[in-house]
């Protein structure tokens, strides 16, 4: 049993708080990714799961037993590295197989084993070769290659990809989705980039200085984000946003924006300070016949859509996804926006979402 | 850069080194030939202007005389039982300042001092402490019941080459230690959380990943060391005087040239001491680039 | 895929007997830090203890120091002793002061211009440095005495040249090299010449660099033996270590170790504060001569 769970962990590193009040629980064979900004602490979050840094706070817990105290040794996870960590003093093959020395096992039966996986990585070509004579690729798979041979219950990733480049990350990134596949195994994955999370896990971690935003599926994180955080961070472009309060013009109560915005208030809930809306969520229309105007400054075109920014107001600009190019007519003038009203999304000052009735608010599970 | 900009730059280069070869010359190459060529003579050192040539007989003098390989027995043994134990005691101190445990940062200061320490006033205070009826040492032992009488530490022929041991292994540790532990820090983090998470007990995550990746450093920090303690004549000397219990190939040259007054002979036997300690530099020298070529 | 043999499991036991055996391993560690801390202070603390004893109480071993000065004041009232202080004080300045010099020149030729022989110099700098200072007996003798400085402190600045200058060539060599490039590419863009770049850009940089190697010149001429030894003949130009060396009793029963020991404190203690106080800078000279040699 691979289950994983973290209860009240936190971290100081003197009286920098790195991780605060973290509560997980992960279930045996799945894959979950941390995810989040720079220093908020996902890769020490990782490495407090394998054992390398021992929390200051809380309970670890790995298959129910609480291993808070364990040795990253017998701790029975794998861990593979941003930076790879092969020992640069041996060879390949005895960089996969090094760990097995220690189990007991014959020379002859590592040699099989280190063979196999090396095959299924696709470097048994390389087996007498030192890591340096290697590129950044075939290092990895090493490194994976190191981590697999020992059958772990739980496999960790430190950013894998992040030192690729694009093409290979994409390869690799298949490459580890099909070995979750085959092998069923507990995989937790750390990344900053939210494309590689959305496309790899079961279920998303979302960090922010150190606290845990929000846990779910990548559907959930997408279509109902708890907080304007985890809203602006999943998705990409990145979702629009526009300051708004409650307020009245000749239209009656309601909420305003700049450009004219003005949406119905929802009664009994509270003033939203913001509201957030997806690019591709967004429509072009002739000025005034949206829900609200701006000034249409540029088109960008990538061959198989187009980015439309509009500037609202003199402010914030937003971002629109379409297909196929607004009027070059326009360009420089006014237009309007339109958008359904369930992808609208709106936020409070504290940065809270605010369901509105119409949310199917069942599926937030409260894994904090 | 084009070749006569490359050429002003070499002349410049030569300039600067004008100093540094000019002293060089005087001080270390004029020296060193002229005590070669006193070798061969059998001048005396109240009236060195008054010589004859006389081939190779003051380095068979030297060759043969029993003292003088007596010396070397000394210089070697010292060299080489100094070595390992400071090589050994360096590496275990280093790991220990390496872990971050409280006071390490207090060790690591206090682990100067007695580098610090001339050798002179080293070797007076531990000949202080192991005197043999005030001295602490022979207290201490006392009190613990192992011997019953103060023990003659620097007296006694046997025990003397001991305590030079003892005394220089104090003293230069602390250098092994601080060129050790620069190679500890050196190595990169995360390869030893790598080798712990794939649950390599501690003393084999030792022997098969820091061990060999602190060859180069303690290969250089062992040739330095043994080169010095080669040429190692101030413990010695000021522990014993002419003792020949203790002699190093150091004192029996300046021995000869000095309180024998001969010229000749003496700068013989120097000659001798330059080979000893070439040979053995080339010896190490050649070892490292092997070890080297061969591990990387 | 990886039908064969499952893996036994390494033995897990609970978190709580874990984290004994992390303590209890810290205060072994702990421990054997104490041990090495005795180890390398306590003979100069016990020094220190022993030239405050006065008389008998030298020959009992309490460990705690009497504070009784009179050794100290002896010694200030020995003029061989202080003679030694000066004639020492000035050997390590001055040779210090050369030898920085010397060295800065060589290493901004070997650490920052590129020239064919460049490591052949390098090569001959580091075998000079390992030459045995016996070697060069015979020929500086002449050497001295041709220039008229026997049994003078400044025979000692001369001669201590041959072991300061490699050394603080070597080191500074090794300093210098860490600066980019791009220190002098807008120099040399501009037309300056070598030495305005040494001068202007890159010595104003050097001040930690050429106070650590300074310091280690110095503690290593400050603690020579042999050139002193071989070089002074009478007690009013001899240095520290020798005096200290010579000091001996009427007899073999009457070592007068009190006034030794607090001779050696003295000495030492300026000694061991400026290393306590630029340890770093000193481990950071070191270190770089030979990691990165």
């Amino acid at each position: 049993m691979a289950s994983v769970s973290m209860e009240s962990v936190s971290k100081n590193f003197g009286t920098h708080k790195v991780i605060q009040d973290v509560n997980l629980a992960i279930k045996d064979g799945e894959f979950v990714v941390f995810v989040g900004p720079s220093g908020c602490g996902k890769s020490t979050l990782l490495r407090i799961v394998a054992g390398l840094i021992s929390a200051s706070s809380g309970t670890v817990r790995i298959g129910g037993d609480d291993v808070t105290d364990v040795p990253a040794a017998k701790r029975g996870v794998a861990f593979v590295f941003q930076s790879y960590a092969l020992y640069p003093h041996m060879t390949v093959a005895r960089n996969i197989g090094f760990a097995l020395e220690t189990m007991g096992i014959k020379r002859d039966a590592i040699a099989r084993k280190v063979e196999t996986v090396a095959r299924m990585l696709k470097v048994d070509h390389l087996l007498q070769r030192r890591p340096r004579e290697l590129s950044g690729g075939q290092r990895q798979r090493v490194a994976i290659g190191r981590a697999l041979v020992r059958q772990p219950d739980i496999f960790l990733f430190d950013e894998p990809l992040s030192n690729l480049d694009a093409d290979l990350r994409m390869e690799m990134r298949m490459e580890i989705a099909r070995l979750h596949e085959d092998l069923r195994t507990t995989m937790i994955y750390v990344t900053h980039d939210q494309s590689e999370a959305m496309t790899l896990a079961d279920r998303i971690v979302v960090l922010n200085h150190g606290r845990v935003e929000q846990i779910g599926t990548p559907s959930e994180l997408y279509h109902r984000p708890d907080n304007r955080f985890v809203a602006g961070f999943i998705g990409s472009p990145r979702m629009n946003f526009l300051p708004v309060k409650a307020g009245a013009d000749d239209r009656g109560e309601g909420v305003l924006g700049p450009g004219g915005l003005w949406l119905p208030r929802v009664a009994n809930l509270a003033a939203p300070a913001e509201i957030g809306v997806r690019p591709e969520a967004l429509r072009i229309l002739p000025a005034g016949t949206g829900r609200f105007d701006c000034v249409l400054e540029r088109v960008e075109d990538l061959g198989h859509e187009h980015f439309a920014y509009c500037r609202i107001a003199g402010g914030p600009i937003w971002v629109i996804r379409l297909a196929a190019s607004p009027e070059q007519s326009l360009i420089g003038k006014a237009v309007a926006l339109s958008f359904e009203d369930h992808s609208i999304f709106f936020f409070a000052a504290d940065g809270e979402r605010i369901a509105v009735p119409s949310d199917k608010t069942d599926a937030r599970r409260a894994i904090r | 850069m084009s070749a006569r900009l490359a050429r002003r730059d070499h002349r410049a280069a030569w300039f600067f080194l004008l100093p540094v070869i000019a002293a060089m010359l005087v001080v270390a190459v004029w020296p060193l030939g002229r005590t070669f060529f006193f070798a061969f003579t059998d001048a005396y050192l109240d009236d060195p202007s008054v010589y004859t040539m006389v081939g190779l007989a003051n380095f068979l003098e030297v060759f043969n005389d029993p003292s003088w390989w007596l010396a070397v027995r000394n210089t070697l043994v010292f060299t080489v039982i100094s070595v390992s134990i400071e090589t050994v005691l360096g590496l275990a101190i280093a790991l220990l300042i390496n872990d971050a445990i409280p006071g390490r940062g207090l060790a690591r200061a206090a682990i100067l001092v007695p580098w610090a320490i001339p050798v002179v006033v080293a070797t007076k205070i531990w000949e202080w402490m192991l005197n043999d009826q005030f001295g602490v040492i022979n207290k201490v032992l006392i009190e613990l019941g192992l011997i019953d009488h103060g023990v003659a530490w620097t007296a006694s022929g046997s025990l003397i080459m001991g305590v030079v041991i003892f005394i220089d292994v104090w003293m230069t540790t602390p250098f092994m230690v601080l060129l050790i532990l620069a190679g500890l820090q050196m190595l990169s983090h995360e390869i030893f959380e790598a080798a712990a998470v794939d649950g390599i007990p501690a003393w084999k995550r030792f022997w098969s990943i820091t061990l060999p990746m602190l060859r180069p450093a303690i290969g250089v920090a062992v040739l330095f060391r043994s080169l010095d303690a080669l040429r190692m004549f101030d413990l010695s000397y000021v522990l014993a005087g002419s003792n020949e219990k203790v002699m190093t190939v150091s004192i029996y040259a300046r021995d000869r040239l000095i309180s024998f007054q001969e010229l000749g002979v003496g700068s013989a036997a120097s000659t001798w001491v330059f080979l000893l300690v070439a040979l053995v530099a080339i010896i190490l020298i050649g070892a490292l680039r092997l070890d080297k070529a061969a591990g990387h | 895929m990886m039908a064969d043999l499952t893996l036994s499991r390494p033995l897990r036991r609970s978190s709580a007997h874990y984290r004994m055996r992390r303590r209890a391993f810290r205060a072994l560690q702990v421990c054997a830090l104490g041990l090495v801390l005795v180890y390398t202070l306590f003979p100069y603390y016990w020094a220190f203890v022993s030239s405050t004893k006065q008389g008998a109480a030298l020959y009992r071993s309490v460990l705690l120091p009497a504070l009784d000065f009179t050794y100290y004041r002896q010694l200030i009232d020995n003029p061989v002793f202080m003679g030694s202080l000066l004639n020492s004080a000035y050997v390590a300045v001055s040779t210090t002061c050369l030898s920085l010099i010397i060295g800065i020149s060589a290493a901004y030729a070997l650490g920052r211009i590129d020239f064919p022989q460049r490591r052949a110099v390098l090569m001959v700098i580091l075998m000079i440095s390992i030459f045995p200072q016996v070697v060069v007996l015979s020929g500086m003798f002449e050497l001295i005495n041709w220039l008229g400085l026997f049994n003078r402190p400044s025979a000692l600045v001369l001669t201590y040249l041959l072991s300061t200058v490699p050394f603080t060539t070597w080191i500074l060599t090794t300093f210098i090299r860490e600066f980019p490039r791009e220190l002098e590419e807008a120099a040399i863009v501009d037309g300056c010449s070598h030495l305005r770049i040494l001068m202007k850009i890159l010595l104003p940089l050097m001040g930690p660099s050429l106070a650590s190697t300074g310091i280690l010149a110095f503690i290593l001429a400050w603690n020579e033996f042999l050139f002193a030894l071989t070089f002074t003949l009478t007690d009013e130009n001899r240095t520290v270590p020798v005096a200290i060396g010579l000091i001996a009793g009427t007899n073999r029963y009457e070592y007068p170790f009190g006034q030794i020991m607090a001779a050696s404190v003295t000495v030492t203690l300026p000694l061991i504060a400026v290393v306590l106080i630029f340890q770093r800078r000193i481990v950071a000279g070191l270190t770089a001569g030979a990691v990165k040699g």
